[in-house]
Formats: structure tokens, sequence, C-alpha cells
């Protein structure tokens, strides 16, 4: 396939006429897999001697390519910035097709590709400030038309996609249950363990049942619980809106007739709705039983004594608190994953960020509407 | 030129899972030809350029490209990768990437040129499809028509010996349709590329074909080989007169 050229032998020959110029008689190929090579030797040759004119000789070359006009094109461009004179001699009539095929006389400017240009701060700046302006108003837009199919899938319950809803409730909660379960028995120990051996100090045993049961279905079962699902939950709700989006399955929705928002992401609130409560209870349940085992094994509590003490702190209030802020965290996890799906412009990578931007941006709507549930809890409660 | 065959296809059988969707499918491709595989959808043509490119394994049979078996061996594919470019259906281009980053991809990668000088390949490939001033547009930013023909500027990157081309007409106007069919004939004729076509666009077979094998859903084979124009007038079988004849099937 190549040519009959290696390394030491040079696929070329120079001569040299009197006043100055300089003749390449090239033999053999020029194309993809020797132009690297070539290029290099011949321009080295060229700025080698500087000649008053440069004449390639293409009478021996038998196969030439973009690759090989690619030398070409150097060469003349080295000639032309020197002042000098370049001429092509001999080629065959496949050579010649070939450059006017590839437009050579025309290439004599040097080719960049100018990245986008950046434009100054300024502009950058304004554009940026722009984009987020535009986001938010999306954003609320969007808030809103969830709000509206919501309250149409209240009244017109039969609205509802229910196998889809189904399904979603089994990914999102089914599916979620072992490692939310893991995770919460995991924090009930550490937290158990932890407190016990400040505890301890004070003969105040008992009281890590009731500094677990309360932190956990107070503020960090819900909390724990809605960084899995938006996680596991959001994450997948953006991929999967934003990869329909991109394969203009969300366009053929809307032409059919059915609301975007309805049909993809009232199932996916009503599911995360209804499964993120019982996941925090669950999370609730597994962290209690991790403060048990710590308690029994290392505490010299009574399993019984431990329960009775867990029952005595925790109110119905606590437990129905921690399930309200879970399910308001169920719905702006959902919200935003399926929000970020439908800001997916172009192509994969745009996927990749609204996946991502859609955890981010969960863990982030979670924590700050715990802080708003403190702040009514404090002065409401 | 050459008659020296360049892929080889024998006793073939590929298929999804369990599935079987072609068996005992053999064939020669000669260097430097247009050569066209075609039938009715669902008969497997897609299936097959798969399997000769070593995308799925084949269930039995082998292929040869340009000598070396398309195996699961992965030095020998990549081997053979740097021998063949691919169009594929949607064009596949990295929608991260402009048209000029796609196209020097390969190009920087595979060979030891300078950047400057792989700026003037990608223009020159670019020129031949006739993409100019393009270069710094995204792959979401063209049409149909120009993602072809951009996908086509990579797969010919490093002027592979064997282009192979997935319904190249799909979704195209019948123009568009049409300077590609040139294209593919032009770059055939000044590169002596040999091309292998998956289509069943009737006007784009007989515009580029030189020969053509028929694939059929029910034999699960090639049901007709050779000369586009001679199967249409000259064939005894149903299914390929049908075929070429835009007969409605009846029975």
């Amino acid at each position: 396939m190549t040519g009959p050229e290696t390394d030491n032998a040079k696929p070329y020959q120079v001569s040299r006429d009197e006043d100055g110029g300089m003749t390449f008689s090239v033999y053999g190929n020029m194309d993809v897999s020797n132009a690297a090579v070539l290029l290099k030797d011949l321009k080295a040759e060229v700025k080698n001697d500087s000649p008053s004119s440069l004449t390639v000789d293409l009478n021996a070359v038998e196969y030439l390519d973009d690759f090989g006009t690619l030398v070409l094109v150097e060469l003349k461009r080295l000639m032309s910035a020197a002042g000098g004179k370049f001429h092509l001699v001999h080629p065959g009539p496949k050579i010649r097709n070939m450059l006017s095929l590839l437009n050579f006389d025309a290439m004599a400017e040097p080719v960049t590709f100018i990245k986008k240009r950046s434009p100054n701060l300024f502009v950058r700046i304004g554009d940026a400030a722009l984009g987020q302006l535009s986001d938010l108003r999306y954003a609320v837009f969007f808030l809103g038309s969830v709000c509206l199919s919501l309250a149409h899938v209240c009244l017109h319950p039969g609205s509802l996609r229910r196998e889809e809803t189904i399904s979603t409730m089994q990914r999102t909660g089914v599916d979620g249950l072992p490692i939310v379960a893991l995770i919460s028995f995991l924090m009930g120990l550490i937290m158990a363990f932890m407190s016990s051996v400040q505890l301890e100090q004070f003969g105040a045993n008992i009281y890590v049942a009731s500094l677990v049961s309360l932190a956990m279905t107070r503020e960090l079962g819900p909390i724990m619980t809605a960084i899995i699902v938006a996680g596991r939950s959001g994450s997948a709700f953006a991929a999967e809106i934003g990869t329909m989006k991109i394969s203009e399955e969300v366009d053929a929705l809307f032409t059919m007739g059915f609301d975007p928002v309805r049909f993809l992401v009232v199932p996916k609130l009503v599911a995360a709705l209804v499964m993120v409560p019982i996941l925090t209870l669950f999370s609730d349940l597994f962290a209690i039983l991790g403060g048990l085992i710590v308690g029994v094994s290392m505490l010299d509590l009574t399993a019984g004594a431990y329960v009775a003490q867990t029952l005595k702190t925790l109110t119905l209030f606590d437990v129905f608190w921690g399930v309200l802020k879970s399910g308001v965290f169920g719905i702006f996890i959902t919200w935003v994953g399926c929000l970020r799906g439908f800001q997916v412009q172009g192509g994969a990578a745009s996927v990749g960020q609204a996946t991502t931007s859609a955890v981010v941006s969960s863990i982030f709507l979670i924590i700050v509407i715990d802080s708003v549930f403190s702040v009514i809890l404090r002065y409401w409660g | 030129m050459g008659r020296d065959v360049v892929i080889r296809v024998r006793d073939l059988r590929v298929g999804y899972g369990e599935d079987i969707v072609l068996d005992q499918v053999s064939f020669d491709v000669y260097e430097g030809e247009v050569f066209v595989i075609l039938g009715g959808s669902g008969c497997g043509k897609s299936t097959l350029l798969k399997g000769m490119i070593g995308l799925i394994p084949p269930f039995a049979g082998r292929v040869l490209i340009d000598g070396d078996s398309v195996s699961e061996d992965e030095e020998r594919l990549k081997g053979i990768f740097r021998k063949i470019g691919v169009l594929y259906q949607g064009a596949a281009l990295f929608g991260s990437m402009t048209v000029a980053e796609n196209v020097a991809l390969p190009i920087q990668a595979y060979t030891r040129l300078p950047p400057e000088s792989v700026n003037v390949i990608v223009q020159m490939k670019l020129g031949l499809v006739n993409l100019n001033g393009y270069e710094n547009h995204l792959p979401s930013e063209l049409s149909g028509g120009m993602k072809k023909r951009a996908g086509l500027a990579r797969a010919m990157a490093l002027n592979p010996k064997i282009l192979f081309f997935d319904e190249p007409s799909a979704g195209l106007d019948p123009v568009t349709s049409a300077e590609l069919d040139q294209l593919i004939l032009q770059l055939n004729r000044n590169l002596g590329t040999t091309m292998v076509i998956v289509t069943h666009e009737l006007q784009s077979i007989f515009a580029v074909a030189q020969r053509v094998i028929m694939l059929d859903r029910q034999t699960r084979g090639i049901i007709a080989e050779g000369d586009p124009q001679y199967l249409r007038d000259h064939s005894q079988n149903q299914a390929v007169k049908r075929f070429f004849n835009r007969v409605v099937n009846t029975e």
C-alpha cells in the first residue's frame, strides 16, 4: 500500500540550478501514509537552502491524494511567504484532476479556523445575565404549567397515566428502598455511637434514643431520603426528558395534541409525592433500628427501654412534620429534574449538563426548603 | 483498474439475540467498485452492514476486509478500522464539536501533521463535500443534507480504502440526494475508493450502482446479484421485479 520509500530512503531527489532555483522530483505515492514525513523533510530542505524559486516535478508520482496535495500547498505557501516562485511540472492527468478537484490554485492563504469569537467581558456578563433571566422566566412558567397540569389531573383523575405512574413509583420508591434503608440504618448507627460518647459521661445513655429518633424524623430522615431520590430519580427524570427532547419525541407529543408537561411530568410528580414520604418513613424506621443496635450492644440498654424512650420522645406531629417536608421535597425534585430535561437543547453533552444540574439544583432546593420549614416552625409552632 | 477482492463475505449468519436475520450470505466486493446492498425494509440490509464492519459479532461465517478477518480481536479490528470509513444514517457527528473539529479528530489522532496542516486538510475535505464556510458550525446548526456531507467528510478524513454508507439518501430531498450520489461517484472516480452502499432508493441505485445484491426477508439471504438495469429488465424472480418496478405485493 505505501510507497516504495522507507524511513532511510527518501522518496524524492533534489537538484539545484545555477540561478538559485531548486527542484524536487518526487516519486511513488504522496498520500496519507507519508505526507507528514514528506512535508517535514521538504520544508526543511527549502528552509535550509532558501531558493529563489521552487519547482516540484510530479512526473514520477503515481498517486496523489489530498494529503499529498497538502504537501504541495504548504510548499507553495512557504515560497510565497519568502517571495519566491513556485511551479508544478509534469502532473499526470489523474493528478491534475485531483488538484483541480481540491481547488489547489486557490489554496494560497493560510487557514485558521477562528474559534467562535468570544466577545468582551461586558457583553459576556450581559449575555449571562440575560440567560439567567430567561432561565428564571422559563422556570416560573414551567412551575405554573406543572401546577395547572396537576390541577387538571385532580379535576379529571381519569386523565392520569396510571401505568406510567405506577412504574415510576416502582422505580422511584421500591427500587430506591434498599439504598435509603441502608444509608439511614448506618446514619442511625453513627449518630447513636457518636452521641453515646458524650452522653455516657453523664450516665444519660437512654437519651441516645431520643436524639436519634428526633433528629431523624424531624430533619435528617427527610433530607437524606430527598438527596438520595434527587440523585437516583431527579437525574433520571432530567436525562429521560432531555433525550426525548433532542430526539424530537417531545415535539411529537405536542403535535399529537398531548400537553408534554401533563403527559411526562404529572406521573412523575404523583409518584414522587407518594413515594418520597413513604421512603422517609422507612428511613426513620431504619435509623431508629440502627440506634437500637448500638444502644443494646454497646450501651447496656434493653430493646424495650430504647423503644419506650423513642415513643416517649416522638410526637405524632414530629413524624407528620417530617413527612410533610419530604412531600414538598419530592415535588421540587421532580419539578427541577423535569425542568432541566425540558431545557435541553442540541446534543448529548446538553443532556449530561441537564442531569448534573438537576441533581445540584435539587440538593440546593432541599436545603433551602428545609430552612424555610425551620423558620415556619420557629415562629408558628 | 485491478479487480482485487477487497471484501469477502462467506456463509455469514447475523442477527440479534435469538433471531437470525440473514443466513448463508456470501459475496465479494471488488476494489474500486460502487457496490449496493438493497432490499425492502426489514430485510437485514443494515444488519448486514453492521456485521461486515464488526459492530455486531456474526453467529457464523466470516468477513475478510482487505484480507484481514473481521473478528472480535480488538487490535485487528483497529487495523481494519483504519481502512474503512462509515457514514451513518444520522451522520453521527459529535454534537459538542464543530464541523471542523469533527473532521479533524481522526486526522489529529492518526497522522503526525502539524495543526496548521490539519486545518488545510480539513478545509480540503470540506471543500470536497461543498461545505466550505461551515467549519465553525455545530452539527445542530446544519440541515440534514449538510450533516450527511459533514459526516462523509469525517468518514473519508483519512482516505480510507473502503467507504460504507448506511442509507445515504434517507431523509434527504431528491436534489440533495442526487447531489450526494454525484459526490459518491466523483470520490469513487478520483480517489478510487470502494463504496459499499446500503439503500432502497431506486433512483439512487440506478445512478451509482455498478453491482448490487438484493436481500430478502423471507429467504433471509441474497435473491439477486448483478447489474441493476439488467436485474430490472430481465430478472425472473418476482420479488426482484416488484422491487425494481415498484409493484405492490398482492399475494
